[in-house]
């Protein structure tokens, strides 16, 4: 085929622009990232959180989290002496501000608990999606594709974590992707960029490189609610018996 | 901002399962329950319960028909819900919502209906002119052979529909009990009886809505009453009522004996927002109340006008009671935190696509369809099934 240079000058913008458009109906490109070779879950240091809830804003402004809802929040457990069952417990805003003093006077202990989406590997969320919107990527992240869901808040009553909400404007539902834009660029999660800290680490669990690992070898881990058997990769490190 | 008492998880505050999830079960447990009454005389040759037969089938039909809007109107992208036809996820139980749905109506009501009205489809055909006529016409789909032998297979084959359609009303209605009850996020919800419950408490709803349907046409059409046909039927109702009570109770017995972890968040939520509708309404007098009532005419032959009225107030508060057991399932099992430190409130808005209005018109609906099912083909026995015990009230 013969093409005169007049026409390949038309020709180039062209294709230019169908490119363009083929291109954004798919995810942003990840050059160098395999996901097979990853793992993701998180560490989360609670003796290290002060509560300052710079995680929770720095999520917010990232992911564009509508107000009154929470793709992360942080609690604050009181509980006195041996009362394990009945802690009392805030996240006023998400823990967003922070959290009010504490008196000097009250008895007990104080601590904080960040929260967010477990990307569990057997996840009660993805089971119950009768449409297959929500679903587990092979690096171990729990994603919604929202182009698909049709917002049934099935996966919201299956979450035994209160992770998930239906997003008020777009009507499907919303919960935390682990930052899954930035870390298949090899950056860390807002939240985790966020903390002053280092009480949230992005733990890759297939990179035997990964502190993570030491860390496991070396500490009392726990993860929230294991009677629910989601295979939680949120890791706790120094959790209390009262959490729930 | 709904009120909180105590500690939730922030994405808890909000309720998102509405009224029309209460009312999804509601109508599903009504066709399931009318289906039920209608294969007792066709299987299990109860004659007594034949002048409700054909009623019991229109009532499954009018409100199966109605029983996907509101789930529909609840869905946040109800444009997307074909989904579910074409990409099933299956290991989800909603997934299968469709296809036991279009079974169930399908494969089961409408080809039943059609083989018990098709003789009857036939003759109006021929009787009627101008537009119903041509409707009739359509409704034949081509079959008009009514000799004895094609009436005797029609037959045959409606009693083994009906076969197939006592497991798949089972199936339906049992299947939504499932969908909750394997949420083991939701300890008020999980439970392997929850199928059992859904699909008892839906027998009773729907002998109950069949019986005072029966009662207030008959009424309507200035007709008598089958008093055989309709003692048989609060018999029936007063069975599976007590079944069913005996059910929940084993779930709750069995729940305060084993005390687990959310055990204390459930009772204090019973004691608290769920006291009226859970123990006034849906225990006390939505079923204690009609099993008594029930229980007292089964030993003492009362006079037809008093058993007309007792079976009408049974009936009406069985009703009543159903409901209240669907609300409590799917607004209470909301009302509590996860992490069982707290609750949150559920107040009903008015106007909103998910509000009370749209719920009235939705339990409106499944009636309007009926009434023009029953002009379309109408399900009076001109010959009473038995000789009369009483004249209309």
């Amino acid at each position: 085929m013969n093409i005169t240079r007049r026409q390949l000058l038309i020709l180039l913008p062209a294709a230019a622009i169908a490119w363009e458009h083929v291109l954004a109906g798919t995810p942003e490109s990840a050059p160098n990232y395999t996901m097979t070779e990853h793992w993701w879950g998180m560490l989360i240091d609670i003796p290290k959180c002060i509560g300052c809830g710079n995680c929770v804003a720095a999520c917010q402004k990232e992911n564009d989290v509508p107000d009154g809802f929470f793709r992360t929040w942080v609690e604050r457990y009181h509980v006195t002496d041996w009362n394990l069952t009945n802690p009392e417990v805030i996240s006023p805003d998400g823990g967003k501000e922070g959290f009010p003093a504490v008196k000097e006077d009250e008895n007990g202990k104080y601590f904080f608990v960040p929260k967010l989406c477990n990307h569990c590997a057997d996840s009660p969320c993805t089971q119950v999606c009768p449409v297959g919107a929500t679903f587990i990527t092979p690096d171990g992240v729990v994603l919604i594709d929202q182009k698909y869901c049709m917002g049934c808040a099935y996966c919201v009553q299956a979450c035994p974590y209160g992770c998930r909400y239906i997003h008020p404007v777009k009507h499907v539902a919303d919960k935390c992707t682990l930052c899954y834009h930035r870390i298949t660029k090899g950056l860390t999660t807002a939240c985790c960029e966020a903390c002053p800290t280092g009480a949230r680490q992005l733990a890759d669990l297939k990179n035997p490189k990964d502190p993570i690992h030491e860390f496991l070898k070396t500490h009392p881990v726990q993860i929230l609610k294991p009677q629910m058997a989601t295979g939680a990769k949120v890791f706790y490190n120094g959790l209390d018996g009262s959490v729930r | 901002m709904p009120h909180v008492e105590g500690f939730m998880y922030p994405n808890e505050i909000a309720l998102y399962w509405s009224i029309l999830i209460v009312l999804y079960p509601y109508i599903t447990g009504l066709v399931a329950g009318a289906f039920i009454l209608a294969s007792l005389e066709r299987v299990f040759r109860v004659e007594a319960v034949k002048p409700t037969y054909r009623l019991a089938l229109l009532t499954a039909l009018a409100f199966l028909l109605v029983a996907p809007l509101p789930l529909q109107l609840h869905l946040g992208h109800p444009e997307r819900s074909y989904e579910m036809y074409f990409t099933p996820h299956l290991t989800s139980a909603m997934a299968m919502f469709g296809f036991v749905y279009l079974w169930y109506l399908m494969a089961v009501l409408v080809v039943e209906i059609w083989l018990d009205y098709r003789a009857d489809i036939v003759a109006m055909s021929q009787s009627t002119t101008g537009w119903r006529r041509l409707l009739y016409r359509i409704m034949t789909l081509g079959s008009t052979n009514v000799s004895p032998r094609a009436l005797r297979i029609d037959d045959r084959l409606g009693w083994f529909i009906t076969l197939i359609g006592i497991p798949s009303a089972v199936l339906l209605h049992g299947y939504v009990g499932f969908i909750f009850g394997s949420v083991k996020a939701n300890p008020w919800w999980s439970s392997a009886l929850m199928p059992v419950v859904f699909i008892f408490s839906a027998m009773v709803s729907g002998i109950a809505a069949v019986m005072l349907l029966y009662m207030v046409s008959m009424k309507l059409r200035r007709e008598p009453i089958d008093m055989r046909c309709v003692d048989t039927i609060a018999r029936y109702l007063l069975y599976i009522f007590v079944i069913d009570f005996s059910l929940e109770m084993l779930d709750l017995i069995h729940r305060i004996y084993e005390a687990d972890a959310s055990f204390r968040s459930l009772d204090f939520m019973v004691h608290t927002k769920l006291y009226f509708s859970q123990i006034v309404l849906q225990i006390y007098i939505g079923t204690l109340l009609p099993i008594l009532l029930l229980t007292i005419m089964q030993f003492r032959k009362f006079a037809p006008a008093t058993r007309k009225a007792v079976y009408s107030v049974a009936g009406s508060l069985t009703l009543i009671s159903v409901f209240a057991m669907r609300w409590n399932v799917v607004i209470g099992g909301q009302l509590f935190s996860k992490s069982f430190l707290g609750y949150t409130t559920y107040k009903v808005a008015l106007v909103t696509r998910e509000g009370l209005l749209v719920s009235i018109a939705l339990m409106i609906l499944p009636f309007f369809i009926l009434w023009i099912l029953i002009k379309l083909l109408p399900p009076w026995i001109t010959k009473p099934a038995a000789p009369l015990e009483s004249s209309t009230t």
